[in-house]
């Protein structure tokens, strides 16, 4: 009776989808050839005596049988023990700890300038279909969409390297508590190439969108009565269409949390992005699993909190 | 065609200090800046001992120090022994320690740091990566404070050569392998003075270093995952020093006004032939990969031709003479004359490894390859690996066929004794052995003086190359991009960084 509840049933989905997470991250963490003892010695691991390679397995908790290995990390997690790296000996979880909001961060920054670009895009698309505004509009959406993020982001660093001598990504990375100002700056530029991606798909949800709901009975009353056409747009179109709008950007923060890796790399931000990517350079098992967890349990929670916006904006969803 | 590697390496240093800015430099009186190198990672360990990844080894060359050193063209000077003597019989090395030179927490360096040291790395608990170079070590004696005797249970001429290397560092006698991870603690011209992981790394000038405090107020190793976003750093101007191996990133940079220097390297990339496995166990089969393979086109079209065609030898004292084999020139002709007296005259299939994303021209050199070949009557099958799983096969000498970029040492006998004598540590991935190889390798060993010692490894070099062990392709670039500013900086053909102690920022 009670698992009939919608928010338990979500959260037992919720749950699951963590459950096939892990088995799925630490199944391909070991299909990909090579383990911590040959990343960290490289081919100098052919000069290994087989006494040596043994003990250093036993010393990255290789020769456990994998069942086992598995069962032991799930159940350190479930305690809140996410491992550590075995290179630095920090905890997964302090890492993460400073890792995550940076990412959060750039993620937030990023939503805002894409649903900026995207709507503003979209409602210069909209206002009249098919005439030379809504082909600007959509040619925003095009080179979002086809533009990849490491071409743009290492484009836009190095002309403002080489023709403003700006590059605040060239300095050590600035805590928001100790120095907000440059740690702004230094997520400006990746925010701004990550939410160019963005603006695509929001701009071409939000169009649609608008253009249904300009067509629908309640809009052309309003037009009816005298509403002039920013009033109409701005209080009667677009929240008509937030409901598209909402799904599509809750579902596009996976994207965000993926394109992380990429702007991260490119714009040297020590976020969750990079501790991934660093983890699967040097084969940090624990690392990886544990902080692809904590990104899926983000992802779950925001479209948790993406269905309870819903209940917020549209009135049809509360039954 | 041989160019003297020496006088490549004094080009570019004159290059550097030409470029230095040091005729219209203003001279204000500036404070001198910090040094900022630009590096793609952190170093992934701080233990001398067991760092192989060469960002790990660029940072702790600055903070440790070696008995003996490598100069330009890697012959051997005093490092932390100021002299040596070799017994008649070259099995015992006595070697004199300078005096009042201090670990950084200010403990005296002393002949016991210098056993123990030499011990440890022997010890197999130990892990040490080098200990194979102290494989004729049979004991290390400590008669007085200055004084270290090294007994060897045979001469071994490559010894002094391989003390110069960061791992056969001297570490404090009572030093731990977690305790320096923390706190490093060595005797270099460099001090940590503060580390943020895999951001940055931030040293300062040693001022009781025996060679003279460096010049730099500060150096700063600092973390930019991605190459171009280092070429970037350097023009914005926020990084002024960073080593590519890259030349389409050294190309974008030199384009963008920075002072790049390229300096052959000893790595050296090489198809490597499993001669144990048929049918490549047959010397005509080698023969014919050896004639069908143009060494230059393979440089041209992989590497934009931004590198040497070499010998097995790439060190400058011992460079082979990349012509001396039995195929110098491309000879299709010839290729197929072994191939038809291997009894393979119809052609022949082969499979290679080829590790992709460990090094920029790895794929591209081997579809070239894969052509030449195939004109000859040979189909070459690439498995194209993710990094893993190359070494991991390359380790299990699972292949028959390997296209690889493999480290050098200045001397030979540490370059291709672990892989061609029978009892090499590699000379299972090696592939291949010979009574010849054995008795040249011990030879050399045994021999100190230096003209009789090239000798050999000529004829070393000679016995790999008609036999066509491997097939030897080339040697790269690496680049050393800086900044207007910095000068006195020289390159070194292993790659090393440690003439950063003598590097120097702005108007100075």
């Amino acid at each position: 009776m009670i698992a009939r509840h919608p928010l338990v049933r979500r959260l037992l989905e919720a749950l699951a989808t963590l459950l096939g997470v892990a088995v799925l991250v630490f199944v391909m963490l070991r299909a990909i050839p090579g383990d911590q003892v040959t990343a960290s010695l490289g081919t100098e691991a052919a000069a290994l005596t087989p006494a040596q390679r043994a003990a250093l397995e036993a010393y990255y908790g290789l020769d456990q049988p994998l069942p086992v290995q598995f069962l032991s990390w799930l159940g350190a997690v479930a305690t809140g023990n996410l491992g550590a790296s075995q290179r630095s000996g920090e905890s997964v979880l302090q890492m993460t700890a400073s890792a995550l909001p940076i990412t959060l961060e750039l993620a937030v920054l990023s939503l805002v300038i894409g649903l900026v670009l995207g709507l503003a895009a979209a409602m210069l698309s909209a206002s009249r279909p098919n005439s030379a505004r809504d082909a600007a509009g959509q040619a925003v959406g095009l080179a979002g969409l086809s533009v990849p993020a490491f071409l743009l982001g290492s484009a836009l660093l190095a002309l403002s390297s080489r023709f403003l001598g700006y590059n605040p990504n060239a300095e050590q990375f600035a805590p928001l508590a100790t120095d907000p100002w440059l740690h702004l700056q230094q997520l400006l530029m990746p925010a701004i190439v990550l939410g160019f991606g963005l603006a695509a798909p929001i701009m071409r949800t939000a169009r649609s969108a608008l253009l249904e709901v300009r067509s629908q009975d309640y809009v052309r009353t309003a037009r009816g009565k005298g509403v002039g056409p920013r009033g109409l747009a701005l209080r009667h179109v677009l929240p008509g269409a937030l409901v598209p709008i909402v799904t599509m950007t809750g579902l596009q923060f996976g994207y965000l949390l993926g394109g992380a890796v990429v702007v991260e790399q490119i714009f040297s931000v020590p976020g969750i992005g990079r501790q991934v990517l660093l983890g699967i350079q040097q084969k940090e098992y624990a690392v990886v699993q544990s902080t692809v967890l904590v990104i899926a349990l983000t992802f779950v929670l925001v479209n948790l909190g993406t269905d309870l916006l819903y209940r917020v904006i549209d009135p049809r969803v509360r039954e | 065609m041989r160019r003297g590697m020496g006088a490549v390496v004094a080009a570019s240093a004159v290059l550097l200090a030409a470029c230095s800015g040091g005729g219209g430099a203003p001279s204000g009186g500036a404070a001198p800046s910090g040094l900022v190198v630009g590096a793609t990672s952190d170093p992934d360990t701080l233990y001398p001992w067991k760092a192989t990844q060469f960002q790990a080894v660029h940072v702790l060359e600055q903070l440790y120090g070696t008995l003996t050193e490598l100069d330009a063209d890697l012959e051997v000077v005093p490092g932390l022994a100021e002299s040596w003597q070799v017994s008649e019989d070259g099995r015992t090395i006595t070697m004199t320690l300078r005096r009042g030179v201090t670990f950084a927490d200010g403990s005296a360096f002393d002949s016991a740091d210098v056993k123990a040291s030499l011990d440890r790395i022997r010890d197999e608990a130990t892990g040490a990566v080098a200990a194979a170079s102290l494989a004729s070590v049979s004991g290390v004696e400590a008669p007085d404070p200055t004084t270290v005797v090294l007994t060897l249970s045979g001469p071994d001429a490559g010894i002094l050569a391989a003390l110069a290397s960061v791992n056969l560092a001297m570490l404090p006698s009572d030093a731990t392998e977690q305790a320096l991870q923390a706190t490093p603690n060595g005797t270099g011209p460099f001090r940590l003075t503060q580390r943020t992981p895999n951001q940055s790394m931030a040293l300062a000038p040693n001022p009781d270093f025996w060679g003279g405090a460096p010049e730099v107020p500060s150096l700063e190793f600092r973390v930019i995952p991605d190459e171009t976003s280092i070429v970037s750093a350097m023009q914005s101007g926020n990084v002024d020093f960073a080593v590519f191996d890259d030349p389409l990133v050294a190309q974008s940079a030199e384009g963008s006004g920075l002072t790049v220097t390229e300096t052959p390297q000893l790595s050296y990339h090489v198809l490597q032939l499993n001669a144990r496995r048929a049918p490549l166990d047959n010397l005509d089969v080698r023969l014919a990969i050896q004639c069908a393979i143009d060494r230059q086109q393979v440089l041209d079209t992989a590497a934009l031709g931004e590198g040497e065609v070499i010998g097995p030898i790439t060190s400058p004292a011992y460079r082979s003479d990349p012509a001396a084999r039995p195929c110098p020139q491309r000879d299709v002709d010839a290729a197929r004359r072994h191939l038809a007296a291997a009894g393979h005259a119809g052609g022949l299939t082969l499979s290679a490894i080829v590790s992709q994303g460990e090094y920029a021209t790895s794929v591209n050199e081997a579809t070239n390859i894969q052509a030449q070949l195939g004109e000859a009557g040979i189909t070459l099958n690439l498995d194209v690996l993710e990094s893993g799983a190359y070494v991991d096969r390359w380790v299990a000498a699972d292949f028959q066929a390997a296209v690889a970029l493999n480290g050098g040492r200045p001397d030979p006998d540490g370059m291709y004794g672990r892989y061609f004598t029978s009892t090499g540590n590699l000379n299972k991935v090696a592939g291949y052995s010979s009574p010849a190889l054995d008795a040249l390798f011990a030879q050399g060993k045994a021999t100190a003086d230096p003209e009789a010692r090239k000798a050999i490894y000529q004829q070393v070099s000679a016995e790999l190359e008609n036999n066509a062990a491997w097939v030897w392709l080339f040697t790269s670039f690496t680049y050393t991009a800086t900044s207007a500013d910095v000068s006195g900086f020289t390159p070194m053909a292993n790659g090393s960084l440690k003439h950063l102690r003598e590097t120097t920022v702005g108007g100075s």
